[in-house]
C-alpha cells in the first residue's frame, strides 16, 4: 500500500471516529456510534499491517500482542462493576499515557520504523513532538493511577499537601521544558528518560493535592491530556488518524472539565492547585446542636411518598456506594403503579465522573427519558410533593444559593428544599465532602432518614407493600 | 459513373475523418503537457510548504470539529463518552505496530510490544464497556 493510499485511510478512520462521537448526541443513536468507532479502529489497524508489511515473526508478535492485550480488556469490560467506572477509566488513562511513552520510546530507539530518520540524526521536529508527546503521556500515566487508587479508596480522597508545593511543581515544569529544548537539540537518551522521570514525578505531585468530591474535574483533565499525548505522538509518526484522535478526545476532555468546573462554580485553576474537600470533612458550625433535626421512618416516608402526586429522586455518589440504585428503582416502580409521577434530578457533578449516576440509573432499568438535568428539572421541585435526597448532600444545599459567607456560594443546587416535604437518605448527620453544613438538616419541611441508603429503600419498598 | 463519384465521396470523407484524428490527438497532446505542466507546477507548490503545515491545519480543524461535536453529546451519556474517547485515544496503537513489526532494535520491539499490549487492553476494555453502558440505556416502556 502507497504512503498516500494509507494517508486516504487513516483520514477515513478518523471521520469515523468523530462519528462515533457525533452518535452519542442521543441515546438511541449511541449504539450505532460505538460500532463506527469500531470499525474505524479495524480500518487504522488494518491499513498500519499493510502499509508496513511486517515480517512473519513481527506478524506472530503482533497476533500474540493484541490477543494478550485484547483478552485482559475483554474480561475487564464484562466484569468491572458499573459503580467502578470511574476508576476504570482512569485506569485506561493511564494506559493510553504509557503507551504513548513506549510507542515514543520505540521510535527513539528505532526512528527508521517510523520514517523519521536515523538514529542520531531523527529529524529536529520529529524530536519536538516526540518529547512534548512523551511529557504529558508520563504526566497523565502517574496522574491516573494517582487518581486511580483514589477512586478506588486504595488511597485517602484527602488532599495530601505538601509544603511549598507550587514552588516544587513549577520548578519540575521550569526543568521539564529545559530538558526537552536540551533533547530537541542533541537527541540524548540520558536527556529522554530525564523527561520522563520528570514527567513521571510532575504527574504524581499535580494530582495528590485534590480532593476526593474535585475527581470529576481530575478524570475529565486526564481524559484531555491522553488526548494531546496521542496527538504529540501523531505528529511524530505524521499519522492522520493519530492526528485527528488526539485533538478530538483533548477537546472533549477539556469540556468535560469545563462543564464540571462550572458545576461546581469554581475555576479550573482552584481546582488544579487542589486542597478542596477529603473524604470526611470536619464537622461543621459550632451552634449545630442548637437546632432541631426532623427524623423519621421508612413507613413515615413510604405514607408521604404513596399520598404524593409528584416525587423527584435526586441521587448522588452515596446512592453509589451503597449500590442503592435497584431497591430505589423498585420503589419508583410501586410508586408508578400507585399513580405518583416519579422523575429523577441529577446534578453535573453529582458522582465521581461525569454522567456517572445515568449510567447506575440506567443499570437499573431506569428509562432514560425519566432522568433530566439540573436545568431542565430544577423548576418543577416547587410544583412537587417530595424532593427524595438519597446520597447527595452538597448539592443541595440551600447555603449555595442563600449565604453569601458560604464556601460553596455561587455554585447551582438541586432546589429540593422547595418541595412539599424533603425526606433526606443519609447514614449520619456529618457533612459532605466539601466539609460544609447543610442548612437543609434543619428546615421545618425536611425529614432526615438516617440509615444506610440501600437498607432504607428497601425498608420503604416493604411498608409500600403493606 | 455514379461508383466513381460515390468512391471519391467516400475518399474525402476518409481524408476528413484523418484530419479530425490528427486534430484531435494533437489537441490531446496539447492537453496532456498543459496538465502535466500544471501538476509539476501544483507539485512545486506542494512541496515548498512543510508537511508539518498540513499536519497542524487538520489538528486545528479537528480540535474544531471535536468542540462542536462534544458539546452536543447529551449530559446523560458524558460516562461512555469517556469510555470511547479512551478506547479512540488508542489508535496509538499504529506506532506500537510499526516498532513490533519493522523495528531492528531490540530494545525498540520490546517497547513496542509494551505498548501494543496495553493499547490493546484499552482498546477492546474500552469499546466493550461503552458498548455494555450504552446497552443499559432504555426509552420508557408504554
Amino acid at each position: 500500500m502507497s504512503e498516500s493510499a494509507a494517508a486516504f485511510f487513516y483520514l477515513v478512520s478518523g471521520v469515523l471516529f468523530i462519528l462515533a462521537l457525533r452518535g452519542l448526541s442521543h441515546p438511541a443513536t449511541s449504539r450505532q456510534g460505538n460500532l463506527l468507532g469500531m470499525v474505524g479502529m479495524g480500518i487504522a489497524i488494518l491499513t498500519t499491517l499493510f502499509l508496513a508489511g511486517p515480517s512473519f515473526g513481527g506478524l506472530v508478535l503482533i497476533i500474540l500482542g493484541i490477543a494478550i492485550g485484547g483478552t485482559i480488556g475483554a474480561v475487564i469490560a464484562k466484569r468491572i462493576a458499573m459503580t467502578a467506572m470511574p476508576q476504570l477509566v482512569a485506569a485506561f488513562h493511564s494506559l493510553v499515557g504509557l503507551a504513548a511513552v513506549m510507542v515514543a520510546a520505540a521510535a527513539l530507539y528505532a526512528p527508521e520504523s517510523m520514517g523519521i530518520g536515523t538514529v542520531g540524526a531523527i529529524h529536529g521536529e520529529a524530536l519536538v513532538e516526540m518529547s512534548i508527546g512523551v511529557a504529558i503521556g508520563a504526566i497523565t500515566f502517574t496522574g491516573s493511577v494517582i487518581a486511580f487508587l483514589k477512586l478506588d479508596g486504595r488511597m485517602s480522597g484527602k488532599p495530601i499537601m505538601l509544603p511549598s508545593r507550587h514552588a516544587i511543581n513549577l520548578a519540575l515544569a521550569v526543568l521539564l521544558v529545559a530538558l526537552v529544548i536540551g533533547f530537541a537539540a542533541s537527541e540524548s537518551h540520558v536527556l529522554f528518560w530525564l523527561v520522563i522521570l520528570v514527567s513521571l514525578a510532575l504527574g504524581v505531585l499535580l494530582i495528590i493535592p485534590i480532593g476526593g468530591a474535585d475527581m470529576p474535574v481530575v478524570v475529565s483533565m486526564l481524559n484531555s491530556y491522553s488526548g494531546w499525548a496521542a496527538a504529540g505522538i501523531g505528529f511524530t509518526l505524521q499519522n492522520l488518524a493519530l492526528i485527528i484522535t488526539g485533538a478530538l478526545v483533548g477537546s472533549s476532555g477539556a469540556i468535560l472539565s469545563y462543564i464540571m468546573c462550572k458545576g461546581m462554580n469554581r475555576s479550573f485553576i482552584s481546582v488544579i492547585l487542589g486542597g478542596f474537600g477529603g473524604d470526611a470533612g470536619p464537622a461543621g458550625g459550632e451552634d449545630m446542636d442548637d437546632r432541631t433535626v426532623k427524623q423519621g421512618s421508612a413507613e413515615d416516608a413510604a405514607y408521604l411518598m404513596v399520598n404524593a402526586n409528584k416525587v423527584i429522586i435526586v441521587p448522588g455518589y452515596g446512592m453509589a456506594v451503597a449500590q442503592a440504585q435497584h431497591p430505589l428503582r423498585e420503589m419508583a416502580d410501586r410508586l408508578k403503579e400507585a399513580g405518583v409521577e416519579v422523575k429523577y434530578a441529577i446534578h453535573p457533578v453529582a458522582g465521581r465522573m461525569p454522567g456517572h449516576m445515568n449510567v447506575l440509573l440506567a443499570e437499573a432499568n431506569v428509562p432514560y427519558d425519566d432522568v433530566f438535568e439540573l436545568e431542565d428539572i430544577n423548576s418543577e421541585f416547587t410544583q412537587s410533593d417530595v424532593a427524595f435526597v438519597i446520597g447527595a448532600n452538597d448539592v443541595t444545599n440551600p447555603a449555595a444559593r442563600d449565604d453569601k459567607s458560604s464556601p460553596i456560594y455561587g455554585m447551582p443546587i438541586l432546589n429540593v428544599d422547595q418541595a412539599q416535604t424533603c425526606l433526606f437518605v443519609k447514614r449520619s448527620l456529618g457533612s459532605g465532602y466539601a466539609g460544609i453544613d447543610n442548612t437543609l438538616f434543619y428546615k421545618d419541611n425536611t425529614m432526615m432518614l438516617l440509615a444506610d441508603a440501600k437498607k432504607m429503600v428497601e425498608d420503604i419498598v416493604k411498608a409500600l407493600d403493606h | 459513373m455514379d461508383t466513381t463519384n460515390a468512391k471519391a465521396v467516400l475518399q474525402q470523407l476518409n481524408d476528413a475523418s484523418a484530419a479530425l484524428r490528427d486534430a484531435r490527438s494533437g489537441v490531446e497532446k496539447m492537453i496532456g503537457e498543459r496538465l502535466g505542466e500544471a501538476a509539476t507546477t501544483a507539485g512545486h507548490a506542494a512541496s515548498s510548504v512543510d508537511p508539518f503545515v498540513f499536519h497542524f491545519a487538520i489538528f486545528i480543524l479537528a480540535i474544531f470539529v471535536g468542540y462542536y461535536v462534544v458539546w452536543s453529546v447529551t449530559p446523560a451519556l458524558h460516562t461512555p463518552l469517556m469510555s470511547v474517547t479512551n478506547a479512540i485515544s488508542s489508535v496509538i496503537i499504529v506506532g506500537a505496530l510499526l516498532a513490533v513489526g519493522l523495528s531492528a532494535s531490540g530494545l525498540a520491539t520490546t517497547f513496542g510490544f509494551v505498548a501494543l499490549i496495553l493499547a490493546s487492553v484499552n482498546i477492546f476494555g474500552g469499546f466493550l464497556v461503552t458498548q455494555r453502558m450504552l446497552a443499559m440505556y432504555k426509552k420508557k416502556q408504554k
